[in-house]
């Protein structure tokens, strides 16, 4: 525990923390241009160059906004609700390996917040806990619309939860580890995991969809039936933070998905290049940053390709369609492992 | 030294908001009460080098009951103050009650001798891989038959909670 460990990991978590929000902030604006191409339409092009000062219009918007509380709001807990929501989204950024490491001079730096034996149970406690948030805030509200949004999306949240944890579950059963790191690092080159595991990718990432509570699974802001969901009663900057937490999330969710099973900094032919260490780090950062960038994308061109869910579908197909489909995944891929590996 | 202060922390807060789970009027002020004195107790668990149990306390106490708690408490709106019945049985019994766990605390804190478990930093114990081998070896069939367990009581609840069709 030197001053130089310590000052560096300062640094990488303000670094990441920054990296998270101006990522999100900007996914706000690429949002409404990729609607904007979807539907035919320019999108916002007014504030600055191809409107890229619209985030910054509609940060400095929301925070002159009036600060409106409902009377009899519960207080402490209508303003825990959005922090809470805020904390959880940028929990998970702390176990993600964002880089392989960097040698500077002859000291190794490992481009992750905390390479924990338990990475993959971090993420579960964290997603797990991220209900709390939406909760808080829609009970506190003292309102029937909210109150209705915030049992939808806990409801749904815990129901894709139990999916999405069986198909992580099948990877750490293949990779034999819990950490984070050393998933991705067998991936080297192109071993990527969706190769082996296309069932569990595909239950992931339908699961990351209701997670991050995005259409087609919006259902607690579903604002045909309810008036806005779980954030009906807030304005301002608290409105603010409940629908920055959602493209935070979205970011921490496709990071999760090109870790987990499109070999996160591994990039195909990375020995042949003869690059040094550094570089190919370096390079793997922004491999990794591309993928990312291509799943917030898919989050997006589904939003606005796809129709929304029913609620009885929805539960129906949590329950009935993607359970099964991760158990099996999970018996199948247990049963060859224990046949390649144990040669019975 | 630090994990002294962390201790002595994370007691305090523990202590505090278990008190809070009692204190406060509001139940739904009670679960949340009872979230943080979790979350501390997985503090506790991680000062003891036990990070498997610290997340999955986590993940099962917090992320599952408590939600669940959760849910129960909002959904019957129970958030009008003072709706507990204080008629003086009750008051009686539960002073008889508290007065017994008390009684008992007393005994179990005589004959407690102050023991030393070693640095918890050298047992690995509580590691995932240690836990791993020591549960799916040794100790198999009392896990799966606690798995079993659960499961039929998952079933059971399922099968309580089924309409009557006829």
């Amino acid at each position: 525990m030197n001053i130089d460990f310590i000052l560096y990991k300062l640094l990488f978590a303000v670094i990441i923390l920054m990296l998270s929000l101006v990522v999100a902030m900007y996914a706000t604006l690429a949002e409404r241009k990729v609607a904007g191409f979807f539907q035919d339409r320019l999108g916002p092009n007014r504030a600055g160059i191809f409107g890229l000062l619209q985030p910054v219009a509609d940060g400095v918007k929301l925070f002159f906004k009036e600060e409106f509380m409902p009377a009899k709001a519960d207080k402490v807990l209508y303003i825990l609700g959005p922090c809470l929501t805020m904390l959880v989204a940028l929990l998970s950024s702390a176990v993600i390996p964002w880089g392989d490491t960097l040698i500077i001079g002859g000291k190794e730096f490992a481009l992750q917040m905390a390479d924990v034996n338990i990475g993959v149970l971090y993420t579960f406690a964290v997603v797990s806990i991220g209900v709390y948030g939406v909760m808080i805030g829609g009970w506190a509200s003292n309102n029937k619309y909210a109150l209705m949004g915030s049992v939808r999306a806990a409801s749904q949240m815990i129901s894709y939860e139990l999916a999405m944890s069986m198909s992580i579950v099948t990877i750490v059963m293949t990779s034999g580890s819990l950490s984070l790191n050393e998933i991705v690092s067998q991936q080297h080159g192109m071993n990527w995991n969706v190769f082996t595991q296309p069932i569990g990718f595909v239950v992931f990432l339908i699961c990351a969809f209701a997670e991050c509570n995005r259409s087609p699974f919006d259902l607690p802001e579903c604002e045909t039936e309810l008036i806005g969901g779980y954030h009906t009663e807030y304005s301002s900057m608290k409105l603010g933070f409940y629908l920055f937490s959602e493209y935070i999330n979205m970011f921490i969710a496709s990071a999760m998905i090109s870790t987990l099973y499109f070999g996160g900094y591994n990039f195909p032919f990375m020995n042949e290049l003869g690059l040094s260490h550094n570089w190919i780090s370096i390079i793997g950062t922004l491999v990794l940053m591309a993928k990312i960038f291509f799943f917030v994308f898919v989050f997006m061109w589904v939003r606005w390709t796809l129709p929304r869910f029913r609620y009885d579908q929805l539960m129906r197909f949590g329950w009935k369609g993607l359970m099964p489909w991760a158990f099996i995944n999970m018996i199948v891929t247990g049963f060859f492992y224990m046949l390649i590996k144990r040669g019975f | 030294m630090l994990s002294h202060y962390l201790f002595f922390f994370l007691s305090a807060v523990a202590l505090i908001s278990a008190m809070m789970v009692l204190l406060s009027k509001k139940p739904i002020h009670s679960v949340l009460y009872l979230t943080l004195t979790f979350f501390t107790l997985a503090g506790h668990y991680i000062l003891l080098n036990a990070q498997f149990l610290a997340v999955v306390h986590i993940i099962v106490y917090a992320g599952a009951i408590m939600v669940l708690f959760l849910f129960t408490v909002m959904l019957l709106n129970l958030n009008i103050e003072g709706e507990f019945p204080k008629s003086t049985l009750m008051k009686f019994v539960s002073a008889i009650a508290g007065g017994m766990i008390f009684l008992v605390l007393i005994g179990t804190l005589k004959s407690f001798e102050v023991t030393t478990i070693g640095n918890p930093e050298l047992t690995q114990i509580g590691l995932v891989k240690n836990l791993g081998k020591i549960l799916y070896s040794d100790y198999i069939l009392p896990f799966e038959l606690s798995s079993i367990l659960f499961l039929s009581a998952m079933v059971g609840a399922v099968m309580l909670g089924k309409k009557d069709k006829n």
